[in-house]
């Protein structure tokens, strides 16, 4: 496992507070409610990317199976809500506890796992989630989706959730950081290094790959149940093979190992094809074509490859 | 009066009459253009196309000319709620025509209730105007009706027991859930109930199962796309003898082109676009039907397709609203658009009402049965 | 019953074994999954049903479908993974499934988003095999299948360029220092696993049908199937082609047709962590 290039411990607030800034400003470009819902959108995916970077970037797991949390944790709150008629305020935190503790189960088993039979094992279960929300139609509606009661009375309207989601990124943002910089940490990426040197130093890698996983899974599940939440809709399209492999590719496009990366490839990989519409036939071979010559030029994703070109553009002698 | 107050008043009035003039209606559309639903929504939105154009050439509707805003939500909900968004808030569209498939089309369904623009949705599940929503009309037969009509006809023949066999999207399992409900009603029992899964290549372990169940006596097969071809050569494969229907949604020249040889003798419901020539001419929707079927076809050099002629339905639908109602306020379109009575399109003879936003009943399907490669009316 | 479940398992395996080949080929010469594997069986179908739809004879359109793939393959490695070399491996497979996306955008452009049929390489007449039947497709699809993989374990013997690839996959440093050229190893690779994907979907179109995004299952199917066999053999590939194959058509005959692909997974899921090579593999890298 080569390293990956792991990020600068961000000692400083400072680009926290940047990110907060930019989620202050945003609404003044904003000029109406469809704008609105690309950035929610943004970031509802950003949510689920900065713990599936944690996964990824920063423990060197691979998971292709995760929108298969996000799905759990949106119909997991949408079924308490619709049909045991929970208030939509409990629903959520339970569904997202539950998924988490359903993250801690399988995670145990299938986390001694490596490399690509890791891959197989969260991408069958993404596909198992997925299947089983499109056939237990009495319960789930099926292919089809069901509809989802509201959050609560006084959260409806683009604006009211922006803040909302807006706030969550911020918090998740915050608490990956403060993670990253913590002794766990720090023993994340030592794992990512090398999980051999770190058992040798005395590192647990099995409950840090774990908690990662239930960290990435809570999140992700988090993300879905304030999606489902806020559209009043949800399908099983939500918890597919595609929607994960649209999560990893994010959290790759922006830059591994790099908080700001996954918020970024979050965006960028959000509002591109709702830029290519206009493009209609050729919306497929122009994504497909961005997503591969970013990825040729920029490797390492966009963060950390502008981040070295600033740091070779202050070396470079005057 | 003076020519100088004259000329004032026009001055005044031209603004208003410019803006009249030049305002064109904005009807939006979110069809499955790509994706796999890509045979809903291709003929949707050339449908769509051809008939704005046709309009516009003719000179427009009250007036003033149309205009289409088009995004393909390729089959997902997601997608089709942000595009409906756009084209209500940004594009501020007075109509919406679209959601090729239920998924996308309940995703929709809140922001268009919400917003009170009308929304004449071209998907098939029963669920869609059931329970009646305000602002929503579909013009599709329902997933129910295709039960109901091939119930209706396996009665005719003899049958009380039938298997059931159905793929893994929302269309066939809509569909499937539907047949399960009314079977008992029309006195037919399901005594199997097989799937199979998207992409499969496959299904004779499913159709193996239901031919050795006991006392079968015909199958159905509710789906699109590839699979019910596939189906149709493993149950002429298998040998299987009892009939095989099938469902509007493979009421097309592809399925029987795909299926060959082996969909000889199928029987499915299917709109009466199909067999436009050899209907009678005493027949309400002769004239619509072969009228859509030569300017379809001349246009876009392919077979015109059901799903198209649910599309010119809502197009012409919205028209003849908006023409009734005199405006496009989207509350006198809505309240036109319920009271259609009449109205005669590709799906069959229209009359809604406040409980009824779809307005066809069983006889707007005809049974089709495939003979020699082509479709005939079974009477 | 059980006849007619193996052979419905048996048909569905080859061509998953097939293109789990495809997986094996590109993954030992370069350590990335490719995402695309799944769209070069798509145009080996897509475009064998056009050739022969413009009226060129079948075994011409398949003959020049599989060179059309492979110089797809070819150029996807040069293009992308080429110059990509020294990325990591998942910017590699990211890459591949902007290829693929890309590949699936082009089919709708080249060709159209309709299915397409193409005719069956010696008739529709089922044959009776005890209680069951079978279609004379199906043979074909099985005799191939076992021809490519005979052929193949000939070549990595055999010729000197199998045996190049073998070398970079046990360790590409030492395959360099022997004078080796990578760059051209990888090239094979990529072809011959695209020729192998095309020759898969060529086989499958006329039981099952072709369309522009009929690779995406069955690429999914593929990469499943050669994770459980062990990515680092061919005869891995193949095992684990037939034994998904086998397990989806016997769930769906005995346990539930509704939730086959779900045993499916498990049982695939569960495998994995009791034999974390897969059914064959071993360890590191042993044979292609």
């Amino acid at each position: 496992m080569g390293s990956s290039g792991a990020a600068q411990p961000s000692g400083s607030s400072r680009p926290l507070l940047v990110l907060a800034a930019i989620v202050a400003v945003l609404p003044l470009g904003l000029p109406n409610a469809y704008t609105y819902e690309i950035a929610i959108l943004v970031g509802l995916n950003a949510i689920t990317c900065v713990g599936l970077n944690l996964l990824v970037g920063y423990a060197g797991q691979i998971s292709l199976g995760h929108a298969g949390f996000f799905g759990l944790g949106a119909y997991g709150s949408a079924i308490l809500a619709a049909r045991y008629g929970w208030p939509a305020a409990v629903s959520l935190p339970v569904a997202v506890a539950a998924v988490g503790a359903l993250a801690w189960a399988i995670g145990r088993p299938i986390l001694r796992l490596r490399g690509h039979a890791l891959a197989m094992a969260t991408l069958g279960f993404g596909i198992i989630v997925s299947i089983v929300l499109a056939t237990e139609d009495r319960v789930t509606g099926g292919p089809d989706g069901m509809a989802v009661p509201p959050l609560a009375s006084f959260i409806s309207g683009e604006k009211t959730w922006y803040w909302l989601v807006g706030g969550a990124l911020v918090a998740s943002v915050w608490m990956a950081l403060n993670l990253i910089d913590s002794p766990r940490g720090r023993a994340l990426r030592a794992l990512h290094g090398s999980e051999v040197a770190a058992g040798a130093l005395g590192i647990d890698a099995a409950a840090h790959k774990l908690s990662a996983f239930v960290l990435s899974a809570v999140l992700a599940a988090a993300a879905g149940g304030l999606a489902a939440h806020y559209a009043g809709f949800i399908t099983p399209a939500n918890a597919s093979f595609l929607h994960s492999i649209a999560l990893v590719t994010m959290v790759v496009f922006g830059g591994m190992a790099s908080t700001f990366g996954a918020v970024l490839g979050a965006a960028v990989l959000t509002t591109l094809p709702q830029l290519l519409a206009s493009f209609k036939d050729y919306e497929m071979v122009l994504l497909g074509a961005v997503m591969m010559l970013t990825m040729i030029f920029m490797p390492r994703g966009l963060v950390p490859t502008v981040e070295r070109a600033l740091a070779a553009a202050r070396r470079r002698p005057e | 009066m003076s020519p100088r107050k004259l000329l004032a008043l026009f001055a005044l009035a031209l603004p208003a009459l410019a803006h009249g003039q030049a305002q064109p209606i904005r009807i939006g559309a979110f069809l499955s253009v790509t994706g796999p639903a890509a045979f809903l929504g291709d003929p949707e939105q050339k449908t769509l196309e051809l008939y704005v154009e046709k309009l516009n050439a003719a000179g427009g509707v009250l007036g003033r000319k149309l205009e289409l805003f088009a995004y393909d939500s390729a089959g997902d909900a997601e997608k089709a709620r942000g595009y409906v968004k756009r084209l209500i808030e940004q594009d501020k569209v007075d109509l919406l025509v679209g959601g090729s498939t239920t998924g996308e089309t309940m995703a929709a369904v809140p922001l268009a209730e919400a917003a009170g623009v009308p929304f004449i949705s071209l998907a098939g599940a029963v669920v869609i105007v059931e329970p009646v929503k305000k602002w929503v009309f579909k013009t599709p037969h329902t997933d129910r009706m295709a039960c109901e009509k091939v119930f209706v006809d396996m009665r005719a023949r003899g049958v009380t027991k039938a298997a059931l066999i159905s793929g893994a999207g929302g269309f066939d399992r809509s569909m499937r859930a539907e047949c399960l409900k009314v079977a008992p009603a029309y006195g037919v029992q399901i005594a199997a109930d097989e799937t199979y899964g998207a992409g499969d290549t496959d299904m004779t372990a499913q159709l193996a199962k239901i031919k050795a169940t006991p006392g079968v006596q015909a199958v159905l097969n509710a789906g699109f796309g590839q699979g019910p071809a596939i189906v149709t050569k493993n149950y002429r494969q298998l040998g299987i003898a009892v009939p095989l229907y099938q469902s509007h949604g493979v009421a097309s020249k592809q399925y029987v082109s795909l299926a060959g040889d082996a969909a000889e003798g199928v029987r499915l419901p299917a709109a009466a676009l199909l067999v436009a020539e050899t209907l009678p001419d005493a027949d309400p929707q002769k004239k619509v039907v072969t009228a859509y079927k030569r300017d379809y076809e001349s246009r876009f050099k392919q077979e015109v397709s059901t799903f198209g002629g649910h599309a010119y339905d809502g197009l012409m639908l919205a028209v003849e609203a908006m023409r009734r109602a005199g405006s496009t306020d989207k509350g006198k379109v809505r309240d036109a658009l319920e009271a259609t009575r009449g109205y005669v399109g590709t799906g069959g003879v229209v009359n809604m009402s406040d409980k009824d936003h779809m307005g066809l009943d069983l006889s707007a399907f005809r049974m089709l049965e495939v003979r020699k490669g082509d479709w005939t009316l079974v009477k | 019953m059980i006849e007619q479940y193996l052979l419905s398992g048996i048909t569905t395996g080859a061509i998953y074994a097939l293109v789990a080949l495809g997986f094996a080929l590109i993954y030992n010469a370069s350590h990335v999954i490719n995402f695309a594997q799944g769209e070069f069986v798509m145009i080996g179908g897509m475009a064998s049903a056009a050739f022969f739809e413009a009226g060129l004879p079948l075994p011409a359109a398949i003959l020049l479908s599989i060179a059309g793939a492979t110089l797809v393959g070819v150029l996807l490695d040069k293009l992308a993974v080429e110059p990509a070399r020294d990325a990591p491996v998942v910017t590699l497979i990211i890459i591949t499934i902007g290829a693929s996306i890309l590949l699936r955008g082009l089919a709708t452009l080249v060709w159209d988003k309709k299915i397409h049929r193409v005719p069956a390489f010696s008739g529709e007449a089922p044959i009776a095999l005890g209680t069951a039947t079978l279609l004379p497709q199906v043979l074909w699809v099985l005799g191939v299948s076992a021809a490519a993989v005979a052929l193949l374990t000939w070549f990595f013997r055999r010729t000197l360029t199998g045996k190049a690839i073998l070398a970079v996959s046990h360790n590409r440093l030492a395959a360099r220092l022997m004078g080796i050229s990578v760059r051209r190893v990888l090239a094979v690779s990529f072809g011959l696993s695209a020729a192998l994907g095309a020759l898969a979907g060529v086989l499958v179109s006329p039981i099952a049908f072709t369309s522009w995004d009929v690779g995406v299952m069955l690429g999914l199917k593929g990469f499943a199937a050669a994770i459980l066999g062990g990515l680092g053999s061919s005869a891995g590939a193949v095992a684990g082609g037939l034994a998904l194959g086998l397990i989806e058509a016997l769930g769906a005959g005995y346990l539930s047709s509704a939730y086959k692909d779900v045993f499916a997974f498990l049982i695939i899921v569960a495998a994995l962590v009791f034999l974390p090579n897969g059914l064959l593999g071993r360890g590191a890298t042993e044979r292609v």
